[in-house]
């Protein structure tokens, strides 16, 4: 059995007050809180081991590059990464995408090639994408939603032509919490040999993902979203890839021999991670994960489902509320809108009672279009949220659109 | 009256609310409903003030050596905000709007509504109608 108040005493914030209020933080989705643990790891290692890490002789540097290697495998672990070297620390989600993106620009993707992406997509997977398709007359092809804003999957085969050389997608849409049914275009993909980005930046946070059994090409997700900290990030890439995608960053670090006129890369993630990396935000990182493995993703999981199927609940009992993509089977996201308000002033008034909620469009600009809304107000929530937050979250709701009418 | 002298009134007013920052809204969420709205018309991309989460139209006129200003948002209090702004601003000379500090937004206690980070962009409204303002000095 979880014990919910002792996970609640190793987050410091959570005792801050807000305009006289206890703090109920629900934008667990743009980033969530750090344990003690993460907290003091990162501190301990500038008091006790902060050095340089790699090609160290002396101690510290030693026990730094020893700390780092260590983080990697508690990583790759975590994402069940056979081959940890698989595993390259980036400065996040965004750079991920981007390391991916400009590796493929030099050799995967040709002029007017295609790339599938989804509806649900952030604008960190799509951005980078489009930069290539305006460059290289590239053309992004969407896969639609359906009326209840799930992914409409039997397009995919029409939306693959000679041209498709991947498929990038999100595990779970930021907006709306719905999850991908990822396993179903993983197949697709796999039947026509197309690569597949997997974003994990709000999977890797709520449910398990285990890169062996997915099987993916690329997988990509952030600290700060996992109870670390912010800066730090992982791309997992498959052994096929692993060798073959070019470097887009270079610098120290990353070499076996170079002249003025030639470079022997490392082989390995060290080749994606050029200069120094964020030794302490990769140490944060793996004891986020340990902190996660503490409790057991499938235990966070459950508990987070119950705390979505309750916030529901209570959300339709409003005849004003809409919801977008409502479903039992959801990674800790709801959106949604109060009829005739906007969610900027629902947002404003529930930050006065110390509710820290996110509104306007999420970084999904797209799927505000294609839902024909502005924005949404978005609760998110993480394993330190409970059932009496959102019942009181529930009562300032009624009280906020009280006030506004 | 001049700028100063509805700025006075206008603290005067947000004083009995004291801490109740309740009221205080409730009194924002009004004013934001008598706001004099802008003509249909004029509500154009152009005229959309950026900066803000949600849509701020601002418009302004020239009539008699004094600046007109009507606007319209589809947030109420961010329309408020405005309807705040336009009591103390509009129907006055140029070169005054441009002069105003504006500093009784920290007296009536809205001062973290004036950070460049918030998402009402109080700050970009201000901007805009001393922008306006000089313009047609």
């Amino acid at each position: 059995m979880m014990d919910l108040i002792k996970i609640r005493e190793q987050f410091p914030i959570l005792n801050q007050k807000i305009n006289n209020c206890d703090l109920i933080y629900f934008d667990n989705a743009a980033t969530s809180q750090k344990p003690i643990s993460v907290i003091e790891s990162i501190s301990d290692f500038y008091k006790k081991s902060n050095s340089n890490i790699h090609r160290g002789v002396h101690s510290l540097s030693r026990s730094a590059s020893e700390q780092f290697e260590l983080a990697r495998k508690t990583v790759a672990n975590h994402f069940n990464i056979d081959n940890e070297q698989q595993l390259i620390f980036t400065a996040g989600c965004t750079d991920s995408i981007n390391i991916v993106a400009q590796g493929l620009a030099k050799f995967h993707l040709q002029k007017e090639d295609e790339i599938i992406l989804s509806t649900y997509e952030h604008h960190s997977n799509i951005l980078p994408w489009q930069l290539w398709a305006k460059e290289n007359k590239g053309v992004l092809k969407i896969i639609p939603l359906l009326a209840n804003q799930n992914l409409d999957y039997d397009s995919i085969e029409k939306l693959i032509t000679h041209k498709t050389k991947l498929i990038a997608i999100t595990h779970v849409s930021n907006t709306l919490g719905l999850i991908t049914d990822i396993e179903r275009i993983i197949s697709i993909a796999k039947k026509h040999q197309l690569p597949i980005l997997l974003d994990g930046a709000q999977s890797a946070p709520h449910m398990p993902v285990d890169l062996k059994k997915l099987d993916v090409d690329f997988f990509v997700c952030s600290a700060h979203k996992l109870y670390g900290p912010t800066g730090v990030g992982l791309l997992y890439l498959s052994q096929k890839w692993l060798d073959k995608l070019p470097v887009s960053k270079s610098g120290g670090g990353i070499i076996k021999s170079v002249s003025f006129e030639n470079t022997e890369y490392a082989d390995g993630a060290l080749r994606f991670e050029p200069g120094t990396p964020n030794i302490s935000g990769v140490i944060g990182f793996s004891n986020a994960i340990k902190f996660i493995n503490n409790i057991g993703i499938t235990t966070i999981f459950e508990f987070e489902k119950k705390l979505v199927q309750h916030a529901q609940k209570k959300l339709r009992e409003m005849p004003e509320i809409i919801m977008y993509g409502e479903s039992d089977e959801k990674a800790g996201v709801i959106s949604f809108n109060v009829k005739n308000h906007h969610p900027f002033d629902i947002g404003t008034l529930l930050d006065n009672y110390g509710i820290a909620v996110r509104t306007g469009h999420h970084c999904t600009q797209p799927l505000m279009q294609d839902l024909k809304i502005q924005g949404t107000v978005r609760i998110s929530f993480a394993i330190y949220n409970t059932i009496e937050e959102i019942n009181y979250f529930i009562e300032k709701l009624k009280k906020v659109i009280k006030m506004l009418q | 009256m001049t700028i100063k002298e509805i700025e006075k009134e206008i603290i005067e007013e947000f004083e009995i609310f004291g801490d109740d920052w309740e009221s205080k809204y409730e009194h924002i969420i009004d004013m934001g409903k008598s706001l004099p709205l802008i003509n249909l018309n004029l509500k154009t991309n152009n005229r959309i003030i950026k900066g803000c989460q949600s849509n701020v139209w601002l418009n302004t006129d020239l009539i008699n050596d004094k600046i007109l200003y009507t606007a319209d948002s589809d947030a109420i209090i961010t329309k408020g905000m405005i309807a705040l702004m336009v009591r103390v601003l509009s129907n006055q000379k140029a070169e005054d709007i441009v002069k105003a500090d504006m500093d009784f937004i920290n007296q009536i206690g809205l001062k973290e509504h004036l950070s460049p980070t918030r998402a009402n962009g109080l700050l970009s409204m201000i901007n805009e109608m001393k922008k306006e303002a000089l313009k047609r000095i």
